[in-house]
């Protein structure tokens, strides 16, 4: 299945052992879109690798902003002013709802489900809209800085939010009555693409392909960054552990992050949009951990600093490259169709994989 | 020329080179010796260093370390705390064994491999290997780090956290670090057949392995370095191989 294919989500190759029909191994080959990120991490200074970041995981870019950030941040021991850490948390959860829009709209049109993949770009078009309007980027947004956001939010950005965020559920009920009850898709998704708990926690599965599996896991509950402490909202959690669930939770996911920014959007706290460092980032000679909750799973930054203004090691931990691991568990004993579905399932993006 | 690993135009270099054979963390190189007393003098009472600006590491001790003290006594190093985060550094033997015992321990199972990576330091030669491990149950996020010679194997942990079996790869694409016991040590990122390993400090960012691409790709990539020798950008001229 090669790197040329409309539903391997970006350049991957899957080797498949067939008998028939039925799949016995599955071998992923990736690498086609190596391009070296980490290896420009050593090169670059602190604040020029943030944009090389966001094409990482292109879809969700400023997951990988706000990691990266808070992780400097942290190196830097700096703390972002309240009112950046809002608007962050607000950017952050729109950027989650863009990243389940896209992964809902290409999953479902993977399995056949063409309306579908055209109602969630409708949405997805609005968010887009509030982040060109906001830094004057769609896809690949250079939205936060080390120390803050560099941005001040335009007139009009919280009307535009609370309007969005308020019609967002209906359409999530939209999605729902065009997918969870019918029968094409539970035929489709029940049953297949199976791990236990114990499995995706060894296999080092996270983000909502963890929690679709019974594990009630999310990085803004167990180590909670940014303000997500100021805020309430729900994890869900599958039981199974098979695509349905995985389905189920995305999509409650997707009305939980509405509901954390109603929250957010209200209470913006007045104030400085930076903290008070030096424009040159020279962090302490260390070496720092910091991982987020991204759309895909726990993004991580490992960050070895000796002193200068580049880091000396700047090692990303993506979610999908480690979440690619389980496909060949999971694609045992189905057919070749049920790979199409278990590779939607996992929401990988090659961008993050190979970096 | 081999350590030119920094472009040439970069503006602002560091005030003075990294630290040499610093293992990561360590901030007392920046502790200045109090000056010779000069001869003939008594020797008066030292001065006391001033305190080294930043933050430092603390020695962090728990059960878990304890516990590890008692039952690998030998190729535990120590244990610290930086800007909050917990490290082990143990020496590279029995590592599997380690690693299993951490994992099975009933103090702080560490059930999840986060990340495992490595660190090369030319200095002394070293990679240093760094494993994040976390635990569900307890919530806690813990680092161990060995270190190992540039041509020394190491054990693999895949069969302790089958997550390891990617990373690892990844570090042996990336560094050409040696796993033993690894079911399937080949390439992940790069080509099969490309040669260099390119996250070493050697390796320069413009490198590329210019036999690969015209091989596979049939063009003369016009990058003025190869695999193996680093020329400076101004010198005169492409040298191909066959020169």
């Amino acid at each position: 299945m090669g790197p040329q294919h409309p539903s391997t989500h970006g350049v991957l190759q899957v080797k498949l052992k067939l008998d028939g029909e039925r799949v016995i191994d599955a071998e992923c080959v990736i690498g086609y879109l190596h391009r070296g990120v980490e290896k420009l991490g050593e090169a670059q200074t602190y604040g020029q690798f943030v944009p090389t970041l966001d094409r990482m995981d292109y879809i969700a870019a400023v997951s990988n902003c706000l990691g990266y950030c808070e992780a400097i941040e942290k190196l830097l021991s700096v703390t972002a002013p309240p009112r950046a850490q809002c608007i962050r948390v607000i950017m952050t959860e729109l950027n989650r709802i863009t990243s389940h829009l896209l992964w809902l709209g290409t999953h479902a049109i993977d399995l056949g489900a063409v309306t579908v993949f055209l109602y969630c770009f409708r949405e997805r078009e609005e968010i887009l809209k509030i982040f060109e309007n906001y830094c004057g980027a769609r896809l690949t947004t250079h939205m936060f800085r080390i120390g803050g956001t560099q941005y001040e939010i335009y007139d009009g950005f919280q009307d535009q939010v609370r309007v969005f965020v308020k019609d967002f559920p209906k359409k999530v009920d939209e999605y729902e009555t065009l997918l969870t009850e019918n029968r094409i898709w539970i035929g489709r998704t029940r049953g297949v693409g199976v791990i236990s708990a114990k499995d995706a926690i060894d296999m080092g599965l996270t983000g909502p392909s963890l929690r679709g599996s019974g594990v009630e896991w999310d990085i803004r509950k167990a180590k909670p960054y940014a303000v997500y402490s100021d805020f309430e909202f729900d994890i869900p959690v599958g039981e199974q552990g098979d695509t349905y669930d995985r389905y189920m939770v995305r999509l409650e996911e997707m009305r939980q992050s509405a509901r954390i920014i109603s929250q957010a959007v209200e209470k913006i706290p007045d104030g400085p949009l930076m903290a008070k460092m030096s424009k040159i980032i020279k962090p302490p000679i260390g070496d720092i951990y910091h991982s987020i909750e991204s759309p895909k799973g726990e993004l991580g930054y490992y960050i070895v600093s000796d002193g200068s203004t580049q880091a000396y090691r700047a090692r990303v931990r993506p979610p999908s490259f480690v979440n690619l691991q389980s496909l060949k568990r999971m694609v045992a004993g189905h057919m070749v169709a049920d790979v199409v579905a278990i590779i939607g399932t996992l929401d990988i993006v090659l961008g993050e994989i190979d970096r | 020329m081999a350590d030119e690993q920094k472009d040439s135009q970069q503006p602002e270099k560091p005030a003075e080179p990294p630290k040499p054979a610093a293992p990561a963390g360590e901030a007392r190189a920046a502790v200045p010796k109090p000056p010779p007393p000069p001869p003939g003098a008594k020797p008066a009472a030292p001065a006391a260093p001033p305190k080294p600006k930043g933050p430092q590491q603390e020695p962090w001790s728990s059960p878990l370390v304890d516990a590890i003290k008692e039952k690998f006594g030998g190729e535990f190093i120590k244990s610290y705390s930086f800007l909050g985060q917990n490290q082990i550094v143990v020496k590279k033997d029995r590592i599997a064994e380690i690693m299993t015992f951490l994992r099975d321990n009933d103090i702080v199972p560490l059930n999840y491999l986060v990340d495992e990576t490595a660190v090369h330091w030319p200095k002394t030669e070293e990679f240093e290997i760094v494993y994040i491990l976390y635990s569900h149950s307890k919530n806690e996020r813990i680092r161990v780090k060995a270190r190992i010679k540039e041509w020394e194997p190491i054990e693999s942990v895949s069969g302790i956290w089958t997550t390891a079996d990617w990373l690892e790869r990844e570090v042996f694409d990336m560094f050409g670090v040696q796993y033993l016991n690894h079911p399937n040590l080949k390439r992940i990122l790069l080509p099969e057949d490309w040669v260099g390993y390119p996250l070493r400090k050697d390796y320069n960012i413009r490198l590329q392995d210019v036999e690969w691409v015209r091989k596979h790709l049939g063009i003369d990539s016009g990058q003025k370095y190869y695999v193996g020798e680093a020329r400076h950008e101004e010198d005169a001229g492409y040298v191909t191989p066959s020169d």
